[in-house]
C-alpha cells in the first residue's frame, strides 16, 4: 500500500494572527503541521500498519516547511517531498491541486491519498477534491474509518446529517476528520530519525509544470471589526432567581 | 449578471443557508436555481416561492443519494452550455467538494465562506473570513463562472410566497460515480449547527457534579440530557467543545470551535465551557453570548454578553423553566 498524506504548513492555532501595515503576522509564534493534517497523517501510518506500505509526506511550501514535514517524519512517515519554487507563491486552491496532481504523479503507483479536511489559513477545504478531479479518482471527503480490501476501500463519512458508509475503488483520495483517532504524538526515535532525514524539494520544472495562473486572487486584507465586549455577570440568591434575570436580559435583546 | 444558485439539499432536506443564496441573488439579477436529485418536485416548487425565476431540475434515480462525480459533472456541463456569470451555493461539505470539482472542469475559482459581497460594475468583491476569522480577505476571481459558498446565516432568508412558480427545464444527468454508498449508520441523530439560530454548548463541566454519585460519563451523559432539553425549548441545536468530544461525551459532529464547525447563531449559550481559542475562533460571532461557568476567571466571559458564575446543573435545569414559563411552552 503506497499511500501520500499531503500537508500544509500554517501558523499555531494559538497564534494572535493579524494585519499589520498591510501584511498578515503571527508574532513570535510557531509555523506548524496544519491540525487537520495530522489526521490524515494519522490515517495514512493506520493503513500503513493494516496493510503494509509506506507513508510520504507531501508538501507545497517554503524551505521553512521542511519543519511540518520532519513531523509527519517524526510521527511515523517513511518520507517526506517539499514542493517549493517561487512561482507558487500565490496559487490558487486550483494551482495547488495542480502541483500535487504532478508530484502525485511523479512519485507514481500510489493507493492512497491522504488530506486533511482543510487548512487553518485560507480554510477552503477545496484542494483534496480538486486533486482527485485532476486524477479522475474518486473523492471520500470527510472520512472517519477505512477499510481497505481486494482494491477496494469503504470508508465511513462523518457527515452533519449523520454516518454515511461508502466504497469505492482504488486509487482514491481522501479526506479525513478527527474520528480517525488521536494523532499519534512523534516518539523519541521518531524525532531522531526526523533530525536527520534529508527531504528533497522538487520544483516546477521537476514536475514539468510552468507556473500556474490564479483566478482567484486577494485584493485586500483587513483586520475584522473589533467588538468590545463587556460582559453582565448576572447574579441572584438562588437558580431561579438568576435564570428569571438572566431569561429577562435574553428577551430584552430580542434574539429569540 | 447572470446568476445561478445550487439548492443544496440531503435526501429532499433543503439546507436553509441555500435560500439565502436565492436571496442575494436576486439582488443582482433574475435567478435561475438548480436543483438535483431524484424525486424533487416539491423542492422545484419551494426555489419558485423563495424567489426562484426559473429552475432548471435534474431528476435521475442515480442522483438519489449526492455523490461529489455525478453532481459535479452535470453542473458543469451545465454551466458550460449556459454561461452563468456566477452560481451560488451555501457552504457545506457537500457544495465544498461539488464547486471544486466543477470549478476543475470548468477552470474557474471558488471562494468559500462567504460573508459578503460587493458588485462594482464588472468587479465582483468578495470578503471572506482567512486564519479561522481572525482576519478578513477580500478576494476577486478573473474566471467564469465564479463559484461563490455563502456562509451559513450571513445572508437574510428571503420570505416564502406560497404559490408562486415559474418555468421549468429539464436537463440531462451525467452518471459518472465512482463511489457506492453502501448505507447510513443510524446510530447519530443529524446535527446542523450551521444553520441553527440558537445554539446551547456543553464542555467539560458537563461531567462535574460529584452530587449525583455517578461515574464520569454517565454525570456527562445527564449533563448533555440537559443542555439538550434547553435547546429544545429555545428551538436550537445542541453543540459542544472539543475537551467534551474528546472525552467521548458526545459525537464529533457537535463540536464547534477550530477543528469542528465554525458557527453564528442569534443566541450561543455556553455551559461548562472554559473558553479555549479552539473554541472561540468557532463561536465568537454569535449575536448574543451567554455563559454559564464554576470559574469566574474561564477565558469565555470574556466574549461573553451575559455570564452566571454557577453549576450548570442547577442553572439549565432553572432557566429550561424560566424560559418554559415566559415563552408559554
Amino acid at each position: 500500500m503506497k499511500i501520500i498524506a499531503c500537508i500544509k504548513q500554517v501558523p499555531d492555532s494559538e497564534a494572535k494572527v493579524k494585519v499589520e501595515n498591510g501584511q498578515i503576522t503571527w508574532g513570535e509564534s510557531p509555523l506548524v503541521i496544519n491540525p487537520f493534517d495530522e489526521y490524515a497523517v494519522e490515517g495514512a501510518l493506520q493503513q500503513k500498519e493494516a496493510h503494509s506500505g509506506t507513508v510520504t509526506a507531501l508538501c507545497i511550501g517554503p524551505e521553512s516547511a521542511k519543519e511540518a514535514l520532519k513531523y509527519a517524519l517524526a510521527m511515523g512517515a517513511d518520507d517526506a517531498i517539499l514542493i517549493s519554487d517561487p512561482a507558487l507563491e500565490d496559487i490558487d486552491s486550483i494551482g495547488a491541486a495542480r502541483v500535487l496532481t504532478a508530484a502525485i504523479q511523479k512519485i507514481g503507483g500510489v493507493d492512497m491519498v491522504m488530506f486533511g479536511r482543510q487548512t487553518l489559513d485560507n480554510g477552503t477545504g477545496l484542494t483534496p477534491a480538486q486533486t482527485a478531479r485532476f486524477l479522475g479518482w474518486p473523492m471520500l471527503g470527510w472520512v472517519g474509518r477505512i477499510t481497505v480490501e481486494d482494491g477496494r476501500v469503504t470508508v465511513e463519512r462523518v457527515l452533519e446529517e449523520g454516518r454515511q458508509i461508502v466504497k469505492a475503488k482504488l486509487p482514491a483520495v481522501l479526506s479525513i476528520v478527527q474520528s480517525i483517532g488521536e494523532p499519534r504524538y512523534p516518539s523519541f526515535m521518531g524525532i531522531r530519525r526526523a533530525s536527520k532525514a534529508t527531504i528533497p524539494v522538487w520544483t516546477l520544472a521537476d514536475l514539468g509544470l510552468s507556473a500556474p495562473t490564479a483566478a482567484v486572487k486577494r485584493v485586500e486584507i483587513m483586520n475584522p471589526p473589533v467588538r468590545e465586549t463587556v460582559c453582565q455577570i448576572i447574579t441572584g440568591d438562588t437558580p431561579e432567581a438568576i435564570a428569571e434575570a438572566l431569561v429577562e436580559k435574553i428577551l430584552a435583546e430580542k434574539v429569540l | 449578471m447572470k446568476t445561478w444558485v445550487y439548492i443544496d439539499h440531503f435526501k429532499g432536506e433543503v439546507q436553509p443557508s441555500s435560500w439565502e443564496a436565492l436571496g442575494l441573488g436576486k439582488t443582482f439579477d433574475s435567478v435561475t436555481a438548480l436543483v438535483f436529485g431524484s424525486g424533487v418536485e416539491t423542492l422545484v416548487k419551494a426555489a419558485f416561492e423563495y424567489g426562484a425565476d426559473e429552475v432548471i431540475v435534474v431528476d435521475h434515480p442515480e442522483l438519489g443519494d449526492y455523490r461529489a462525480e455525478p453532481y459535479a459533472s452535470t453542473l458543469s456541463a451545465l454551466a458550460s452550455s449556459h454561461t452563468p456569470d456566477l452560481i451560488l451555493l451555501p457552504t457545506t461539505a457537500r457544495t465544498r467538494e461539488l464547486s471544486a470539482m466543477a470549478a476543475v472542469d470548468l477552470n474557474s475559482g471558488v471562494l468559500t465562506d462567504v460573508t459578503a459581497v460587493e458588485v462594482n460594475g464588472d468587479q465582483i468583491v468578495f470578503t471572506r473570513p482567512i486564519y479561522e476569522g481572525k482576519v478578513l480577505e477580500k478576494t476577486i476571481c478573473t474566471a467564469r463562472p465564479i463559484f461563490v459558498a455563502l456562509r451559513a446565516r450571513s445572508f437574510p432568508k428571503p420570505p416564502r410566497q406560497e404559490g408562486r412558480s415559474g418555468p421549468v427545464i429539464r436537463a440531462e444527468a451525467k452518471v459518472d460515480a465512482q463511489s457506492i454508498i453502501a448505507g447510513y449508520s443510524t446510530t447519530e441523530a443529524s446535527v446542523n449547527l450551521g444553520d441553527a439560530s440558537v445554539i446551547v454548548s456543553g464542555g467539560r463541566g458537563v461531567s462535574n457534579n460529584p452530587a449525583l454519585g455517578l461515574d464520569e460519563k454517565a454525570t456527562a451523559q445527564k449533563g448533555f440530557e440537559l443542555i439538550g432539553e434547553l435547546a429544545a425549548v429555545l428551538g436550537g441545536a445542541v453543540g459542544a467543545s472539543r475537551a467534551a468530544v474528546d472525552a467521548g461525551y458526545i459525537s464529533y459532529a457537535h463540536q464547534v470551535g477550530q477543528t469542528g464547525k465554525v458557527v453564528s447563531p442569534d443566541l450561543y449559550i455556553a455551559c461548562g465551557i472554559s473558553g479555549a481559542i479552539q473554541h472561540l475562533v468557532g463561536m465568537r460571532n454569535s449575536k448574543l453570548i451567554v455563559a454559564i461557568n464554576k470559574d469566574p476567571e474561564a477565558p469565555i466571559f470574556q466574549q461573553a454578553h451575559y455570564g452566571v458564575v454557577g453549576d450548570l446543573f442547577q442553572i439549565v435545569p432553572a432557566l429550561i423553566a424560566a424560559f418554559k414559563k415566559r415563552l408559554g411552552k
